[in-house]
């Protein structure tokens, strides 16, 4: 009877693996898009845009009240018309991407802000473009910050997984509804429990250990 | 070499607006070191940073070698600044690039080849007595040694004109003196036009030839630096000169003293 444990943990975790990845992906590459927007279009910004920006801050205001598993339900459809299905991992990073993306987009603004307005003067002040500012000073002075930004947006992303298991998303939170709640199979429960718990530990030592190293070429400690 | 002429700059804040400039005339000759002497929030920053429209004025016309910056849209604009180097307080170094990539920026962003961009970042930083840290970060620099790359970045692309806003009141005096020789040698070797901002007498008083003082966003007061010391006009003037008067009185008395005894 228990002997299956490790097979059903090492299938949710590479299910968990799998979305975790990818929705990352998807929504980093968005989240850095609406972070950048943000933060250029702002008040006294490179390019700024206030009415722009408004309409962005809204847009990312409006998905993040959104209790996410609402937001899932609501972007079930899509999933179907994407990637042909509403129910498996698959299906699930439609969501979570979308989901997460504003989460992220507001990560990276806060973080590209930390950059100050003086360094980006400065580039101005020899003539550098606006997409040269963005590429060869925002992004490069704030990637520490940056770094420790986007770990934290992917933990919340493994967390986002957990939830979207839930309704049939697969992975280590459908496990443990299954199995763990449904099934009182408590042992299953436990081992979920530790192995999201070690999950999300290496996730955040690898972003610090990224972030250190980066200060540490540049400021010589930590 | 600059004429600015009636220079008006307002800012919209949620109070209302504030007239930060008010019809400034002013005029700047090629190869002068000219100095901006005012009390804080006189408008000095803003005056200085309109000249490479980095303020946008409201009003007048600016105009720098021949040409009108005021018109200029926004690709001229990155091109005439590409020949304007600024200076700044807090330096404004990129952390993450070493002194070396801090100081080719300007080249890349002009477009010069690569070899070009070698030999002329070495040429400058040896300039600025640097030479032995082109691998070196910023954070691992002093005070006026990134004040050094500072003017070396702002320097290289070899600019007719070079803006200084407080660049040295970051600056123990020492460090500030050393930072001063330098601009007056390399106003001296290039014939390079200096514009420089300044709440402190002893930088005017050590490099500057000609002067304007600001008051509240007016001109009050221009010449050379001798008539600021020898004959002040306006109220800011009398205000300093009388600060040095002050404390040179005090150390004749203490001096006078120290002999009685
Ligand atoms: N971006 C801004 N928005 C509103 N007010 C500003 C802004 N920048 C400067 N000011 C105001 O303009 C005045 C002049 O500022 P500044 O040019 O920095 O003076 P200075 O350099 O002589 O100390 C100050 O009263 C300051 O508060
Ligand atoms: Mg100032």
């Amino acid at each position: 009877m228990k002997d299956d444990l490790l097979e059903l943990l090492w299938e949710g975790l590479l299910e968990t693996l799998y979305m975790v990845f990818w929705s990352s992906l998807f929504a980093l590459a968005i989240g850095i898009v609406l972070g950048v927007t943000l933060v250029v279009t702002e008040k006294g910004g490179i390019l700024e845009a206030p009415k722009l920006n408004k309409a962005i801050g809204t847009v990312i205001n409006g998905v993040r009240s959104l209790p996410l598993i609402i937001l899932i339900v609501l972007l079930l459809p899509l999933s179907r018309l994407i990637v042909g299905t509403s129910l498996g991992p698959t299906a699930a990073i439609v969501s979570l991407s979308i989901g997460a993306a504003p989460f992220l987009g507001r990560i990276i603004e806060n973080s590209l802000k930390e950059v100050s307005a003086g360094k980006i003067e400065a580039a101005k002040s020899v003539g550098a473009t606006p997409f040269t500012i963005i590429f060869r000073v925002l992004i490069p002075e704030a990637l520490p910050a940056l770094v420790r930004g986007i770990t934290i947006g992917i933990i919340g992303i493994t967390e986002f997984t957990a939830v979207a298991g839930a309704i049939g998303a697969g992975g280590l939170g459908s496990l443990a509804i299954r199995f763990g709640y449904q099934r009182f199979r408590e042992d299953v429960l436990i081992a979920t429990v530790i192995v999201i718990i070690l999950l999300v530990q290496i996730i955040q030592w690898s972003g610090d250990s990224i972030a250190k190293s980066i200060n540490k070429k540049r400021y010589k400690f930590e | 070499m600059i004429g600015i002429h009636n220079l008006t700059k307002t800012y919209k804040t949620a109070k209302g607006s504030i007239t930060v400039l008010q019809n400034i005339d002013l005029t700047i000759e090629k190869g002068d070191i000219f100095g901006i002497i005012g009390f804080s929030g006189a408008g000095k920053s803003t005056l200085i940073r309109c000249l490479n429209r980095l303020e946008e004025p409201d009003f007048g016309t600016i105009e720098i070698g021949g040409r009108l910056v005021t018109n200029l849209n926004e690709k001229e604009l990155r091109q005439a600044r590409q020949k304007i180097g600024m200076i700044f307080q807090q330096f404004n170094l990129l952390d993450a690039k070493t002194v070396y990539q801090n100081v080719a920026f300007p080249l890349e962003v002009a477009g010069h080849p690569k070899r070009y961009i070698q030999q002329r970042v070495r040429e400058i930083l040896d300039l600025v007595q640097l030479g032995d840290k082109e691998n070196v970060y910023p954070f691992q620099l002093s005070g006026g040694q990134k004040q050094r790359v500072g003017i070396a970045r702002a320097l290289v692309n070899e600019p007719d004109l070079l803006l200084s806003d407080e660049a040295t009141s970051a600056l123990d005096p020492q460090t500030t003196y050393s930072i001063l020789e330098l601009l007056k040698e390399i106003n001296r070797q290039l014939n390079l036009t200096i514009v420089l901002i300044t709440h402190e007498l002893d930088v005017l008083q050590h490099i500057c030839n000609n002067m304007a003082v600001l008051e509240k966003g007016r001109i009050v007061e221009t010449g050379s630096v001798e008539k600021f010391f020898l004959r002040p006009e306006s109220d800011t003037a009398k205000r300093f000169v009388s600060i040095i008067d002050h404390y040179r009185d005090k150390r004749n008395v203490m001096e006078g003293v120290g002999a009685g005894i």
